[in-house]
Parts: C-alpha cells; structure tokens; sequence
C-alpha cells in the first residue's frame, strides 16, 4: 500500500547507499598513496568511475520516467535510488577529488555537481512537504471545481451589480472581468495580489455604507468575501504547484550541464596522462 | 378461396419470412400473410440506423435469406431482395383475424375477408404484432403515433413521450437533442427498462433535456396537448406531437382461439412447443419470439427447421455440428444419447426441456480432465459454473493442507459461487479420477435461474449449506448442519439498508454471500463506522454469544444478500462443536477489541464511510492516491495513456478525496461489473486475475459508457501509431510521452475539411476502459509509475489497513 519513497521497502536503498558511502570512506582513510590523495591514484580512478558511473545512472532517471510499461523495476524504486544514490555521490565524488580543488574544468564538474545535488535536495523538501499543504488547501476540492465556483459566484456578481450604483458597478465589474489568477513566474509564486480588483471591490462596498440597497450590498459583500477566499485557496495551489514543478527546471539542465563537464573532464583527464 | 396450400404462414418477421423463403425454394404451395404492407415490421419500425445484432454468433445461420449484424436499413434491404430472388408468395395487407381447424387442415380468415386452405400453420406473428394503443379520448387524433422512424426528422417541437419501456426511453432521449420533450411515466421509476436506458433517460431528466411526470396518466387529448392527471392533480401540457409508447401484449387471446394451451395463467407466459415447434394443436408451429426465441438469428433457423421438417427431410437442429463437436470430448456417442443422459445423471439440469437443454450445452465447454489435474484453482478469477458429467472431483477447503479434501460425485455441482459474489475463487478443485466436467457462463446460468424453478430450488439449497460449511463452521459434518439449512433464508438488502439496527433484540446471524457492510454505533449522537465487513464474513455473533441487544447497527454497502441464519439452530451447531464454538469467540474478543480502537479514532470509521459512499465498497481493486505522497506530476495518466495508444483510462486529479485519500477517475472492477449487464456483442469480460476488460468486438454502442456510475469508460477513435520516445526527444517526432493531442487532431481536421457536418460514425469509436494492464508486464503501469508511492490499486479486504493507517 500507500508507502513514501523515503522508507520505500524499509529502506533498502538508503542501507545500500550507507554501505556504499563507508566503504568508499574506509578505503579512503586507509589508502595512502604517494603524495596527497588525489584522483590520480588507483583509488581515485575507481572513485571516479564510480561516481561517473552513478551520475550517468542518475541522469538515466529522466528517461526511465518517459519510458513505460516494461517490466522493469517500478518507479518508486527508480526514485528511491535516485534520491539516496545521488546523496551517496557527494562523499564519493569529494573523496575522488582528494579536496584538491582549483580554478579548472574539474573542480567546474564538481560544483555543477553539487549545485545539481543541492536542487534535488530542495526538491525533495518540496515533494515532501507540498502535498499535504496542497490537499489541506484544496480541501477535497480540485482545481476546476474552485474554478467553477469563482465562475458561479462572476455570474451572480454581475446579476446583483445590475440595481446598483455606477461606481460599486464599476468596481464589480473590475472583479469580475479582471481578477488574474497565475500567470509568470512572479505572479504564480505571489501569495498576496496587492491590486487584486475583488479585494479592491470588496474593500469599495465595504466603505460604501448606504450608497446602494441594503440587501443587494450585503448580496455582494457576501460573494466578494468567498471569491476572496478561493482565489486566496487557488494562488496558494498555484503556488504550490508552481514549485512542485520550479525545481525540475533548474535540476534538469544543470544535470545536462553535469554530464557536459563530465566528458570534459575525462577527456581532458586522458589526453594530459 | 384457392387451392389447398401445404402451409399458411402468419406473420413476416424472421422467423415467417426465413420459412417462406424455405419453402419457395422447395416448390412447396405456400402463402406468407402479413398485416402491414410491409415485411417484419417489427424492425422496420426500429429508430432509423438502429444497429441490429447477430446473436449468438456461434450459431451458424440457416436459411435462404441473408442476415448479417448491421444497420436496420441494411437487414431489411437483403431480405426484400432475398424474397424477391425465391419467389415467396407474399400477401401484404393481411390480417389474419380467424384460424380455425378443419378435418384436412387449418382455414385461415383475414381482415380483408379473405381465405386460405392450408394443411399446415406455421405462427410466426411475435409479440410485437399488437401495440397498446391510447384509449383515452382525443387517442385517435392526428398528433397522436405510435412509432418513431428518424428523430432527427423534428426540430424545435413540443413532444410528450407516453411510455417508460426501452423504446419510449430511446425515443425520448434520442428527440430530446432538437425538440422539448416531455415523458409520461405511469410509475414512480422506470423499473422496465434495461439497464443502459435507465440510467441514460435518469442522466437526461437529471440535465433538464428531458422533463419527466411520474406517476401520470393521460387523461385526454386535444388538438394542440394533452391533459395528464398527476399526483399534483390536472396538468394540461400544450405539445405538437405525441408520441405512445406503451408496449404491446402477446396476442393470447388469438393464440387461444386457434386451440393453443398456455401452460399458466400468468400473461407474460409462452406456449409450449415440441422439438419440432409443433404446438399442442398438430399440424400448428409456432416458431420466434411467441415461441420463446426472441433472436433474429434463432428464429430464422427455426422458420427454415419447420418447412424442412413439413417437407419430410430429417434435418437435424442447426446446432447439431456445434454440440457434435463439444461432446467429442465425451467419446463417439450422439448426442441426443448425452442429453439424455444428461438429464439423467446432473438434477440441476434434469427439469429442462430439450431445446433448453440444447441451448445451455450450446454455451458450456465440456471438459475432459485428467486424474489429479486442477480444474479451477483457489484466488482465480473467474464465475463460471461446474457441473460433473462423469468422474470424481475434490474441493480443497483447507489452504495450507491440499489433503483436506471434500469429494463430489457424477451429478454434483460446483463454482456456484461465482454465480452469486463476484469474487475470486475460494477454493482449488482439482480431478480425483478422471473425469468430464461442464462447465457453464455465469450468464446462462443467471438465466436459466430466472427462467427454471427447479434449477433455482436445487442450486440456492446446496449452496447455502456449502457457504455455511466454508464461511461459518469449517469441519463440521452437514448432518449436523441440516437443521440449520432448514431454516436458512436468503435476504436481499440495497444499498444503505440496515440489516440491523443498534438496540434491536434478536440473535439472527447473517453470512455475507455477496456485497459487503459497514458496522457502525452512536456514539454522542454521532454515527460512528467501526468497520466495513466484505462477502465470506458473519455478522451478527455478538448478540447471539452475550445474549444483549444488538451492539451496533450493519448496512449494507452496495447490493448485498446474506443467509440469515437462526439462532437457536447456530447455538445448537454451536454445543455440539467445540472448536467451532472457540472459534466463534476468538472472532468475537478480535471484533470488541477493534471496535474499542476504531470508537477511539472516529475519522479512521469516517474513511470507511467516505469509501463506502463512493461505491468503493463494490469494488475488487480500486486506485487510490495517498494525497501527502502525491506530487501531481501525472506520471500515472501518462504511463496509462502510453501503454493504451495515447489516450489515459485515468483521470488522476477528478474525483474525490477525503482525509487524504483520493479516489481517482478510474476503472473499479467492480464484482458485478454494470458495465457488463447490457453489452450487445457481449465484448466485456473478467480475466482469470479480476480485471474487467473490453475486447475487439465492442461495436461502439456505447451502453457501457451509459451503465458505468462511475464515469470510467469512454468511446474513443482507434489510436494512431506512436513515435518512439528517442524520436520525440531528438526530433521531435509525434506527441510527447502521455500526450494525445496528434491523435485528435487528426479527426477534427478531417471534420472540418468537408466545411460541412459529418455524421458522427459511433461505429469507428470503442469503449476503452482500464484493464490493469493485463496484457503489460509488471502490472498496472499507473501504480508502476508513481515515483512517490502515491498509487496504490487496493481491494476492499485492505479497507481496513488504510483507515487505520491514514492521518
């Protein structure tokens, strides 16, 4: 059943990748080879094809995802790896380094690297955290559903807008026709719409005490006050969902910019041997 | 009156026109009389484009005349081609009001005045022949009819539709695209109608397209409406066309007047026929839907059967090769030898008649299996029904001991569970000696219930004993059990009805044949779910071991029927056998002990609840997304739409959630699929792992579509050809993965080229539904794919697990 792929199959990727990580740190420890450990040592060709060989199988990940049906490991354990594998990799890659860095296409890879792993890790946090805050804000309801109740309350909106003043009209109909939910990036991470024209119109017939009929005011205060309310539920969702998908554009092309630097590095590594 | 005919045939349906044919081919004196001034009538009064099916398709056709499945137009036009092509000596406009027997035959009396000699009658007249007609004044004024050829024919008209039988609902429905219709239901639901049609007309007065009065009668027309007596009292609807659609009643008092006995009083009760179709009457056939065989292909046969018959040749039935061919497995015997000794060795089937004997062998395998070899093994999925011809067989009724074997000899039956839950086998049997067993659809056999008292008594009797011997007291010895049998009754509870309720006395316990229940108690003035009890399960022990008033109150969660058992006679079963006793309150300490710690955690009962009201609860294995796992990245849709050319069965984010359980758009398989119970080429099946699929033969008709409560099937477009995902990617190649948006476009453009609308071809279109991905390695892609283990398909036996699991 229902199981995070943090503890996926009691977590048996996360053991491998201990393992993993304390084997390469004993050898580490233990090696001493002539000079200051660096890559170019046995140790440190085996690191690095490790670590090469873990990066590529990251990478793999992407086109794992796009291919379907097989009846190859389920995705959840594609993911689970990922994650702890890719964990695993900044102790390996560092301990292949030797901590020998400098201004070089080498230590270009290695930053990439972790900048690359960093993001996953932010991403993680994301995949964790949202989907909770995502259903308690939706709340049982779905996106559309909401969308069909802004709609809803537009029409009643413009029906009682019709008996009353020019100018609580006009603010109506500002809510109406120019409230804006998303767009770029900006406006999908904003929370708080400081020019929202349904905050601004609720605000108007808030103040407009006894411009226009009791029971129509009331009427419109009522909807204005709702619609605020989803629009503030589904800025929120656009937010959230906006950021379940943000990282992804900044951890995909830095992983293709990784594997760049990765064949730099090995052929630059091979053609000064 | 002219020459004396060999045979007089009434009515041109199928079955009339097939023997004319026959018996214009033979040269034989023969005149086929109809009363309209046209041949079958009853389809040619079909809805314009209607599809007529060819059923059964392994029946082989026999006739002169041509039949294939197709449009009504299309059937229609080869069998006026073919009467033409033979000769038949047709009389249109012939009614034939009188038949009476003479000492050298039968003279036959029509409308006209009109008569013919014949030595032979063959009534091939239907049940279609006389329609109910409106007997209310105004009922013959023009606005009024009876029959609708092509709804697209009226536009922007009033129509009041009479009527709450297929056709009237067809008509309504279909009309209500361009007219404001109106339906006129006597009763308070549509209780006639098939399944498909009900929930289409409920959909259409549920949208508005269609406004229903129940429970109304027309009281009078008028030259412009019609009045209507309501339960709100006189209603006068002012209209431009009226439709009556009221039914029609078998012609009885014709068939009777012509000698022919009708076994019962009851009207909807047929005449019996021979083998031959020769009634009570010598010399009079009946053949067609008045004789009990209602398809077009079946009654064409019969039609062909009887002239041959009358011309002296010995043909065997049509179905003879066919049956031939399954008792081959059974040695070189014929096979009115194995019918016989069918009847002979198997009660079940024993009360049958030849025919219907014929027709249910028709449908079975016959098996030969071989000593120790299984026949079905516990957890399949499948609901047929056995019955054994020849041979021992063995029930493995203990899992973890295959020894424990309860024997059935020749005559017995088996897998009759099936019939009843829906859900996978409970048992392996398994051949003891060689032996022939056949095995029947669970159709057939749902049918043959309905239609054969003794089949029914037989089956219900034996199966409540062994679901007793399963579910309730393993091990004990039927003797013991007799009395309890005795006095077991079987109940039908609908969905939400309380089997009992919370502070009720009585110590009646239920066995749950089939369906499921929720068990729940007041707590503080609030109901509160403390568990969901699915088929196989008791309820009701605790009252019946402490002697108190019912505890808690159970309902049933969807169609549910249990055997509601005695008390006194379970308690005296009960002192008698220790172990069943230690058992019974092992079951009764586990269930307080759950129910102190699901009262603890009301919101895990209101996850049951949620389920339950979801329908969930009819379900075997339904896809449901843990929402604090899911990312929404519809890797799930994708990789649905991607193993199924294109086009997902999943609608991840429709839907409803409750407490972080979502429950998808998607295919439940549910134990007595709706879907199934009204698919014309019979295209809907439950493979051996549970899972409800379409195959190629669906011909688009869209009733499953229509059936389905939970809006899960859909007609689509045959997919087109998908580029592989390295051309995608590189070139750009087709759609992106999950995506299908080349595959529709590709009909809109074609739409639109014309600059004209074209007919939507429903034929080009199938329902496409989720099946598991049956044919996929690795199963369900959907779950496969979840990258956050937020998907997981779980049956209703794990309700529990996830209400208690769940936040």
């Amino acid at each position: 059943m229902h199981e995070s792929l943090l503890i996926y199959r009691n977590m048996r990727y996360l053991k491998i990748s201990l393992v993993l990580v304390l084997v390469t740190g004993l050898l580490y420890v233990f090696h001493s080879p002539v000079g200051s450990p660096n890559g170019g040592t046995w140790l440190g060709y085996t690191l690095g094809t490790l670590a090469a060989g873990i990066m590529v199988w990251l990478s793999w990940f992407g086109i794992r995802k796009r291919s379907f049906g097989g009846p190859a490991m389920r995705m959840e354990d594609w993911a689970s790896a990922h994650i702890y594998l890719g964990l695993a990799l900044v102790v390996v890659s560092t301990f292949h380094s030797g901590f020998q860095f400098g201004i070089n296409i080498h230590t270009l890879l290695y930053f990439l690297m972790m900048f690359v792993v960093l993001s996953g890790v932010v991403g993680l946090y994301f995949y964790i955290r949202f989907p909770k805050m995502l259903a308690e804000n939706r709340a049982g309801l779905t996106t559309d559903i909401m969308l069909t109740q802004i709609s809803e309350l537009d029409r009643e909106l413009s029906d009682f807008s019709l008996t009353v003043d020019d100018e609580t009209a006009k603010a109506v109909y500002e809510a109406v026709h120019n409230t804006k939910i998303g767009g770029n990036l900006i406006n999908q991470l904003t929370l708080y719409v400081a020019d929202c024209p349904t905050m601004a119109a609720r605000i108007f017939v808030e103040q407009s005490d006894g411009v226009c009929d009791e029971s129509t005011r009331r009427k419109l205060l009522t909807r204005l006050t709702k619609k605020e309310g989803l629009l503030s539920r589904i800025r929120k969702d656009v937010k959230l969902r906006c950021l379940l998908q943000l990282w992804l554009y900044i951890h995909v092309p830095f992983t293709f910019a990784t594997l760049a630097a990765l064949v730099a590095h090995i052929v630059v590594v091979f053609y000064y041997w | 009156m002219g020459e004396r005919l060999k045979v007089a045939i009434v009515g041109s349906g199928p079955a009339g026109l097939s023997a004319a044919a026959h018996a214009a081919q033979l040269g034989m004196s023969h005149a086929l009389l109809e009363r309209a001034d046209h041949a079958s009538d009853t389809i040619y009064k079909y809805q314009k484009g209607k599809f007529v099916m060819a059923t059964p398709d392994i029946l082989p056709l026999r006739s002169d005349l041509s039949f294939m499945a197709g449009r009504r137009e299309e059937v229609l036009d080869a069998w006026n081609q073919g009467l033409d092509s033979c000769r038949a000596n047709v009389h249109y406009n012939s009614d034939v009001t009188k038949i009476d027997r003479t000492s050298e035959g039968f003279q036959l009396h029509t409308a006209g005045g009109e008569a013919f000699e014949a030595e032979n009658v063959i009534l091939s007249i239907g049940l279609q022949g006389n329609i109910n007609k409106m007997r209310c004044e105004g009922g013959d004024l023009p606005l009024v009819q009876y029959q609708l050829d092509d709804p697209e024919e009226y536009e922007n008209e009033t129509i009041v539709v009479i009527g709450a039988g297929d056709a009237a609902i067809e008509n309504a429905v279909a009309l209500s695209a361009q007219n404001t219709v109106f339906i006129i239901n006597r009763r308070a639901e549509f209780a006639r109608a098939k399944q498909g049609n009900l929930s289409l007309i409920l959909g259409a007065i549920d949208k508005g397209a269609v406004q229903c009065y129940y429970e109304s009668n027309p009281l009078k027309v008028e030259p412009d409406g019609i009045v209507l007596d309501t339960p709100d009292g006189e209603v006068t609807v002012k209209c431009n066309r009226i439709i009556a659609r009221m039914g029609a009643s078998p012609p009885r008092r014709f068939v009777e007047a012509c000698g022919v006995e009708f076994p019962s009083e009851d009207p909807k009760v047929l005449p019996e026929v021979s083998p031959t179709y020769e009634s009570n009457v010598p010399g009079l056939y009946i053949v067609g839907a008045l004789a009990g065989y209602p398809l077009i292909k079946q009654a064409m046969n019969q039609g062909y059967e009887v002239v041959a018959y009358l011309n002296g040749d010995d043909i065997p039935p049509a179905d003879e090769p066919l049956l031939i061919e399954k008792f081959q497995a059974i040695g070189d015997v014929a096979v009115s030898d194995v019918l016989a000794s069918i009847r002979e060795t198997i009660p079940v089937f024993s009360e049958l008649n030849t025919l219907l004997l014929r027709e249910v062998m028709l449908e079975s395998e016959v098996h030969a299996v071989r000593q120790g070899e299984d026949i079905f093994q516990r957890n399949d999925y499948s609901s047929t029904f056995y019955t054994i011809f020849a041979g021992h067989v063995g029930i493995q009724i203990n899992e973890d001991d295959p020894s424990q074997v309860v024997e059935l000899k020749e005559g017995a039956f088996f897998g009759e569970m099936g019939l009843i839950s829906g859900r996978r086998r409970t048992a392996t049997v398994v051949a003891l000696t060689d032996c022939v067993v056949f095995e029947t659809p669970r159709r057939t056999m749902l049918k043959l219930i309905q239609s054969v008292e003794s089949v029914k008594r037989i089956l219900d009797k034996t199966s409540i004993l062994r679901q007793i011997q399963t579910h309730l007291t393993p091990g004990v010895p039927a003797e013991d059990l007799e009395d309890l049998v005795d006095s077991a009754e079987i109940q039908n509870f609908k969905a939400g009805d309380a089997i009992f309720s919370q502070g009720d006395t009585g110590n009646h316990m239920h066995l749950i044949r089939s369906g499921s229940c929720t068990v729940s108690t007041r707590v503080g003035g609030r109901e509160v779910v403390l568990s969901y009890v699915p088929a196989g399960n008791y309820i009701g022990e605790m009252a019946l071991l402490s002697n108190m008033p019912r505890s808690a109150t159970v309902k049933a969660a969807n169609n549910t029927e249990t055997i509601c058992l005695s008390g006194e006679d379970f308690s005296a079963v009960m002192a008698k056998n220790n172990i069943l006793r230690n058992s019974i309150e092992a079951k009764f300490r586990a269930r307080l002990r759950q129910n102190e710690q699901m009262a603890a955690r009301p919101e895990a009962g209101n996850i049951i609840q949620f389920l339950v009201e979801q329908g969930v609860g009819e379900a075997t294995d339904v896809l449901l997304i843990d929402e604090t796992l899911c990312v929404h990245c519809d890797n799930c849709e994708k990789a649905c739409a991607e193993t199924h050319g294109g086009l997902s069965r999943l609608n991840r984010e429709a839907g409803p959630s409750f407490a972080s359980i979502h429950v998808p758009t998607s295919c439940r398989h549910c134990q007595h699929p709706h879907c199934m119970a009204d698919c014309p080429p019979d295209a809907i099946h439950r493979a051996p792992d549970g899972e409800v699929f379409i195959d190629d033969s669906c011909i688009g008709c869209g009733n499953c579509e229509n059936n389905c409560p939970y809006g899960v099937i859909q007609l689509a477009s045959p997919p087109k050809e998908k580029s592989s995902l390295l051309s995608w990617l590189l070139f750009g190649k087709g759609s992106a993965p999950g995506e299908e948006a080349s595959y529709e476009a590709g009909l809109l453009a074609e739409r639109t080229k014309n600059g004209e609308k074209q007919e939507k071809d429903l034929s080009s279109k199938k329902a496409v539904k989720c099946d598991m991905c049956k044919d996929v390695e690795g199963g369900a892609s959907c779950v496969n794919a979840c990258p956050t283990g937020a998907a997981a398909r779980v049956s209703p036996e794990k309700f529990m697990d996830i209400a208690m699991l769940s936040q």
